[in-house]
């Protein structure tokens, strides 16, 4: 399967500045495309382009030719930078975990998830742990590809490698594309299989930021 | 010359369970660290170890839900929450780690001035931290997060503190403002100022400070120069910083099992012992400060391995 994005362009009103001009982009299944740019760049708006969260002003974002779909389960997932800000505050762990689909134990137990974090409420957790549930929660069978944006920013480095090793064994099996937005230079060295500089596609002039 | 002394500082938090019935939750615990003048020294650690809570241990901003025991001395004469505060401004300076602690209906030209700062030397540090001129009247509200981030570190350099205390001051900078930032540091540090210099990242760390301090469920581990960090791994003294270090993308990648405990379920003797690999029978017990190899650190195997 392949993902592209053709000539997006977004601001938020019309008379704001660009921040994406003509960015243009395709990842393949099975592929790790890091996006790397400094800060203000647009790296988190291209992510919810892709995912559909946000819709282009003018471009299209294609899954195999097809727009991606208004309802149901995309297959395309975000999974984002603070965890304990994309989950509900008012349920549940668990009812967290089952939003979109049921993960099955041998899953979970992969994932370093215990049955006995489903009933707490996601403040007593740490920000690693939410993420953990952040990503079970996306790996619904469904999901052919997954937008990461800094994912492991705000974790310690062995949370950081705990977490991108259990993602990239997961992408490894069920053949996921993935994007990957990063600061880290040698993470992206690391987990991507091609890095791609955000400003050297983006055609927005831009003054000092 | 040593201008910071903490020892064995405790800190903990009166808090509420159900019922009203009070518990004291202990976030802080058996803390040694030093600064001397001259050098940089890092805390490194996950979040919610405490380091954002030691540094306002330091500088008695605590609420008062809060105790601490211990001892704390400013070059060497013991401070506590009141005493400390005549050398806040001039001795000492703190960057905060959220911007919200700008004051909301002040200029920040104003701010950053302070009582004992100039006009000239506030111009120029905007100048060089590449703030716009007109930012000096401007609130705080009408400032970006990275432009608030870099008026709370020009505040700090206004002075010619003593010591400084930066609690995270690069998230929100690009690298070559954070890189430019961290010379600043270096340089002052060069000139005699201690800075105790607080922060989660790692790759961070390892290129300003001279001593790093690893951090884990609110005590120091391992207290050791730089250069165990990046050239000699082999010597650093405590598990834990080891897989640290180990874990990092330009190293192995390698990850251990398991995570941070709570600080509210504590128990006895090494905090590390339930992910450790060395573990046995004497991890239980009560586990002291030792120098190993011009470092010092809290394991009962470092000197063996």
């Amino acid at each position: 399967m392949q993902l592209t994005g053709k000539d997006i362009c977004f601001r938020y009103k019309t008379k704001s500045p660009w921040i994406l001009k003509d960015v243009s982009l395709s990842i393949e299944s099975g592929e790790r495309v890091g996006v790397v740019g400094p800060s203000g760049y647009g790296k988190s708006t291209l992510a919810r382009i892709l995912s559909g969260y946000e819709k282009p002003v003018s471009g299209e974002v294609k899954l195999d030719g097809k727009d991606l779909p208004g309802k149901g389960y995309c297959p395309v997932q975000l999974i984002y930078q603070h965890p304990e800000l994309s989950v509900n505050p008012r349920l549940k762990m668990g009812d967290i975990l089952h939003e979109a689909w049921t993960p099955d134990k041998e899953l979970l137990d992969r994932m370093g998830i215990e049955k006995k974090w489903f009933t707490r409420w996601p403040t007593e957790l740490s920000g690693g742990e939410l993420q953990r549930f952040c990503i079970a929660r996306v790996l619904a069978p469904q999901t052919r590809f997954l937008i990461c944006d800094e994912i492991t920013t705000m974790l310690d480095a062995i949370t950081q490698a705990q977490i991108w090793h259990l993602l990239l064994e997961e992408c490894e099996k069920r053949n996921l594309g993935m994007m990957i937005i990063t600061h880290n230079k040698s993470l992206a060295e690391r987990v991507c299989t091609r890095v791609i500089e955000l400003p050297e596609l983006n055609n927005v002039e831009r003054a000092d930021v | 010359m040593e201008l910071l002394n903490i020892k064995e500082l405790l800190v903990a938090f009166s808090m509420y369970k159900k019922g009203f019935r009070k518990y004291e939750l202990e976030v802080i615990h058996q803390l040694s660290l030093n600064v001397n003048s001259g050098e940089i020294v890092a805390v490194v650690g996950s979040s919610g170890s405490g380091k954002s809570i030691l540094a306002e241990a330091v500088l008695g901003l605590l609420p008062k839900n809060s105790h601490m025991h211990g001892e704390i001395t400013y070059k060497g004469q013991k401070v506590d929450k009141k005493s400390i505060r005549k050398y806040m401004g001039t001795d000492i300076a703190y960057i905060p780690q959220s911007i919200d602690h700008l004051d909301p209906i002040m200029k920040v030209g104003k701010q950053v001035m302070g009582v004992h700062g100039s006009k000239e030397r506030q111009r120029k540090l905007f100048k060089q931290y590449g703030l716009p001129e007109d930012t000096e009247k401007k609130y705080p509200f009408q400032c970006s997060g990275g432009m608030a981030r870099r008026v709370l570190v020009t505040s700090a350099l206004m002075g010619k503190p003593d010591l400084i205390i930066a609690d995270e001051p690069t998230p929100g900078l690009d690298l070559k403002m954070a890189l430019e930032a961290l010379k600043d540091f270096r340089e002052l540090a060069d000139a005699g100022t201690g800075i105790l210099l607080i922060t989660h990242d790692i790759d961070l760390a390892l290129g300003v400070a001279d001593r790093i301090a690893v951090f884990y469920a609110g005590s120091v581990l391992e207290v050791a120069p730089v250069e165990d960090f990046v050239k000699h791994k082999d010597r650093l003294r405590h598990p834990y910083s080891q897989a640290l270090i180990n874990a990092l993308p330009q190293n192995n990648f390698e990850p251990i099992r398991g995570t941070q405990p709570y600080a509210g379920d504590l128990f006895s003797g090494c905090l590390f012992a339930p992910r450790c690999h060395m573990r046995d029978d004497k991890c239980a017990c009560d586990v002291p400060m030792m120098d190993v190899r011009g470092g010092k650190v809290r394991c009962v195997h470092a000197a063996d391995g």
